[in-house]
């Protein structure tokens, strides 16, 4: 058996140390003599999130896949065994062999929200590789980094040897090939850092240096050897039929947030919506095809005992072959012990009867995303769901028994007027009143219960938003509180809630959303004033933050508040994305002038994903 | 058909909780397609439960849980389904079909065995041959043994030396180990490290958890000669 890194009195004295003993059904162990390269493979936060992470059994399937690697996981030790480890200088260790982090060849760490980039400085930290990438020599792992938030890595970029821009499945078999035939003819790190820059895919931020002009802008951003790519590629995967995905997903012992099966339907989207990077960084939309998908349901349920299964995709109703993939889970799952949770399908005649299946009435809910209250910011956006839909769908689940509805939407979006704040709970009021009205009232469960959330958009980096402006958190919260004043002044308020976000944490994340290269002294300020698992609401300090800005003359205002100009050079402008800066620009003049831009189904809009060849862009076309 | 369960636990298998390790055996008897029976209603629940919780960081040689199934393996074939989707750590020991009279697991409990030991980098207060003296002259030559039982709203006294079954020490491999055996079960239900902390409270010696390695042997109930014999007795081998 393996012995584990941490003592019996640590593992005692800590919450949940099923968190750090590893061991889990379906992990893998290697002989490490039989090892060329050592992969750990991190996610920023605690282990239930974590482990929760699609992205993450993907690749630790694939390296393990290899005979010569030994991919193996790393999360953030909570705060109460991380002052632990300080105090005993107990180094971090990869789970599954339970040793030290630092003898590993690659450190690769996956960035999937901005609150969790002080964690990154946890996890170098506790595992005592120098914080800051121009300090490693050759005996520290190679740190890569990966995941949507490398579509702008620059305000990290300090900490990283390289990042991996796009999906994972396609440059890491290159990338250890390199490293291998480098270490054998003993290269220095810099040497290796220099080809790997040559990688399609591969940004190496010590390779390019950045200039800026007079108003803090960028005016250019060039490498500095001439054999090293002006743009880095995404790299994505065109067959994801044929794609590698774990039919032996692990199982942790403790309950994870995604505590079940879950299976990839489709990458991408092809909805448009102007405030969604994933809906842009992810293009095109390209299905798995419901076969594969069916065989692997089965071998995963199998391999894992899991008693649920669940569909992954950014828009599951738009997946052409959902009904044949549906009815099979339902026939062959469905009262056999097997749960199907079933992701915010629209909501029509046919997902009604689905849920009706699979679901206790009385106890689920209606989930609607207008993100806008109002037709004409809907328009803005581009979300194509309209009120006659959401009123349409709502009446046809009254009529079956439903009396709960969920409602989501963004505050703060471009052009927002109060009157489109006002129309939110308008909205939610129709609603209810359509239940009173369709309902007898001898047949009512109750009241209806409509739950308004809403967000503060924050703009993001390869989206038509990303010239946006963002606001003061006092004027956020005068938003939300027009949203609640109006919800409380009418007829069904008492059918109502309202929750809405806090308002700071979005304006970081606005400032770290689009930031550049001067920020990351910020990031390590924070840390090293104690500031870290910022997305827990427990240990975020704003106060911290603003002190880091001040401290570090990082200006809020220029990073988030203001709206930028057309002719902008972005930091992250050297990724090609595949979707072009003219196709976002055309996008963001179609909004502001209120036009909605038809989905990929309907008409090419040559955003320049076609590219790829692949996907949507080619499916059904002559 | 009921079926009884016997399992053991032990290396790093001993940090997972009662809870998560009900959970762990509701995915492994899916992975082993064991035919269990469900509830019903909209979220089914697999008809299931343990035989008496244990705690985080103690490691057994006898756990026990029942289940409902629709048809079963044999013996045998369902002990190799089974093992073959364990982790490190979880082993399965047996597996038998319970008589038709006999009661849920949970119910009947009425005494377990340990074994506590101390862990390596940690000393005995005393040798072998002391603690034996000790053990007898404190424990075993007294009429009771009253301990002051803390709760979160009361103190109460309490007599030991009833709901103790056994209380002895060995030397084995120059290290120190305890064998007590408790009366366990929803009415008297002793942990065993409280015996061994009350004899150090009254030696007036500190006692440090940290130090001693628990180690559950096996789990009893009373037969129908009101003999106390282990809880898998209660079943037959499926052939």
């Amino acid at each position: 058996m393996t012995k584990l890194a941490l003592s019996d009195s640590i593992l005692m004295k800590v919450e949940k140390p099923a968190r750090y003993i590893g061991n889990e059904l379906n992990s893998v162990k290697k002989d490490k003599n039989k090892i060329d390269v050592r992969f750990a493979m991190a996610f920023p936060d605690v282990y239930e999130i974590g482990m929760s992470h699609l992205g993450i059994q993907i690749l630790y399937d694939m390296f393990n896949k290899r005979e010569d690697t030994w991919c193996e996981r790393v999360y953030s030790p909570w705060p109460d065994l991380h002052k632990i480890m300080k105090e005993q200088n107990i180094p971090l260790f990869a789970l599954e062999s339970q040793e030290p982090v630092k003898g590993f060849d690659f450190l690769g760490i996956t960035l999937q929200y901005e609150m969790c980039y002080t964690n990154i400085l946890q996890l170098l930290d506790l595992s005592q590789i120098p914080l800051l990438a121009k300090d490693r020599n050759n005996d520290d792992p190679i740190v890569i980094g990966g995941g949507p938030c490398t579509y702008n890595p620059e305000p990290i970029a300090d900490f990283f040897d390289m990042f991996y821009i796009g999906e994972g499945e396609i440059m890491y078999d290159s990338l250890i090939e390199l490293y291998k035939s480098m270490r054998k003819d003993n290269k220095s790190r810099e040497e290796f850092l220099h080809e790997a820059s040559k990688i399609e895919g591969i940004y190496v931020p010590s390779m390019y240096e950045v200039f800026y002009k007079q108003d803090g802008t960028i005016d250019e951003m060039k490498p500095i050897y001439e054999d090293v790519p002006k743009t880095v590629k995404k790299q994505i995967v065109m067959d994801m039929t044929e794609s590698v995905y774990p039919e032996k997903p692990i199982v942790p012992f403790i309950k994870v947030t995604q505590d079940r099966v879950v299976l990839e339907i489709q990458r991408g989207c092809i909805r448009g919506c102007r405030f969604c990077q994933a809906g842009m960084i992810y293009r095109p939309n390209r299905e798995k095809n419901v076969e594969r998908l069916k065989d692997l349901a089965e071998k995963m349920l199998k391999s894992t005992g899991h008693e649920e299964i669940s569909l992954s995709s950014l828009s599951s109703s738009d997946y052409t072959q959902l009904d044949e993939l549906i009815s099979f889970l339902i026939e062959n799952y469905n009262g056999k012990g097997v749960n199907i949770s079933l992701p915010s399908l629209r909501i029509d005649a046919f997902s009604l009867d689905i849920m009706s299946k699979v679901q206790d009435i009385k106890k689920s809910s209606l989930t609607f995303a207008p993100e806008a209250g109002s037709q004409r910011l809907r328009d803005v956006i581009n979300k194509g769901l309209t009120k006659e839909v959401i009123l349409d769908g709502a009446h046809q689940a009254f009529l079956g028994g439903w009396n709960k509805v969920k409602l989501y939407f963004m505050l703060g979006l471009p052009t927002e007027t109060e009157e489109d704040m006002k129309a939110i709970p308008e909205l939610a009021n129709e609603i209810a009143a359509l239940y009173y009205d369709t309902v007898p009232k001898q047949e009512r469960n109750g009241k209806c219960q409509i739950t308004i959330s809403t967000s503060f958009f924050v703009p993001k980096p390869f989206t038509p938003f990303q010239w946006a402006g963002m606001f003061e958190p006092g004027e956020y919260l005068r938003r939300a509180k027009i949203v609640n004043d109006t919800v409380k002044a009418q007829l069904n308020h008492k059918s109502i809630r309202y929750n809405w976000h806090q308002a700071d944490v979005t304006l970081l994340e606005g400032v770290l959303a689009r930031g550049d290269r001067r920020l990351s002294k910020a990031i390590l300020y924070v840390y090293e004033k104690g500031g870290f698992f910022d997305a827990w609401g427990e240990f975020f300090n704003f106060d911290l933050w603003l002190e880091a800005f001040e401290k570090c003359q990082i200006s809020i205002d220029f990073y988030a508040i203001r709206q930028r100009e057309e002719d902008e050079v972005f930091p992250w402008d050297f990724i090609d994305c595949g979707v072009t800066k003219e196709f976002m620009l055309r996008e963001w003049h179609t909004a502001l002038s209120e036009t909605v831009t038809p989905n990929c189904r309907m008409r090419c809009s040559g955003c320049g994903a076609r590219k790829y060849l692949g996907g949507v862009c080619y499916a059904n076309k002559n | 058909m009921r079926i009884r369960i016997k399992f053991r636990k032990y290396g790093a298998m001993k940090f997972i909780g009662h809870l998560d390790m009900m959970r762990y055996f509701q995915k492994a008897v899916r992975r082993a397609e064991i035919d269990i029976c469900y509830s019903e209603g909209f979220s089914p629940h697999q008809i299931m439960s343990f035989a008496a919780p244990l705690g985080v960081g103690i490691t057994s040689d006898g756990e026990y849980l029942d289940i409902e199934v629709n048809s079963t393996y044999s013996t045998k074939e369902a002990l190799e389904r089974l093992n073959a989707t364990m982790v490190e750590g979880v082993e399965v020991l047996d597996y038998v079909e319970l008589f038709e009279n006999a009661k849920k697991a949970m119910s009947i409990v009425a005494s377990a065995s340990y074994t506590l030991s101390y862990k390596r980098g940690f000393e005995s207060p005393f040798p072998v041959d002391e603690w034996k003296k000790v053990i007898k002259e404190k424990f075993k030559d007294q009429r009771s043994f009253i301990i002051i039982k803390k709760t979160k709203k009361s103190e109460k006294e309490m007599d030991l030396k009833p709901l103790v079954e056994q209380f002895d020490v060995y030397e084995k491999d120059g290290q120190i180990s305890f064998d007590i055996k408790v009366t366990t079960g929803s009415t008297n239900n002793v942990k065993p490290e409280l015996v061994l902390q009350s004899i150090y409270k009254e030696l007036n010696l500190e006692y440090d958890t940290d130090a001693i390695q628990i180690h559950r042997k096996e789990v009893f109930a009373f037969n129908d000669k009101e003999e106390l014999v282990p809880l898998i007795a209660f079943g037959r081998e499926i052939l």
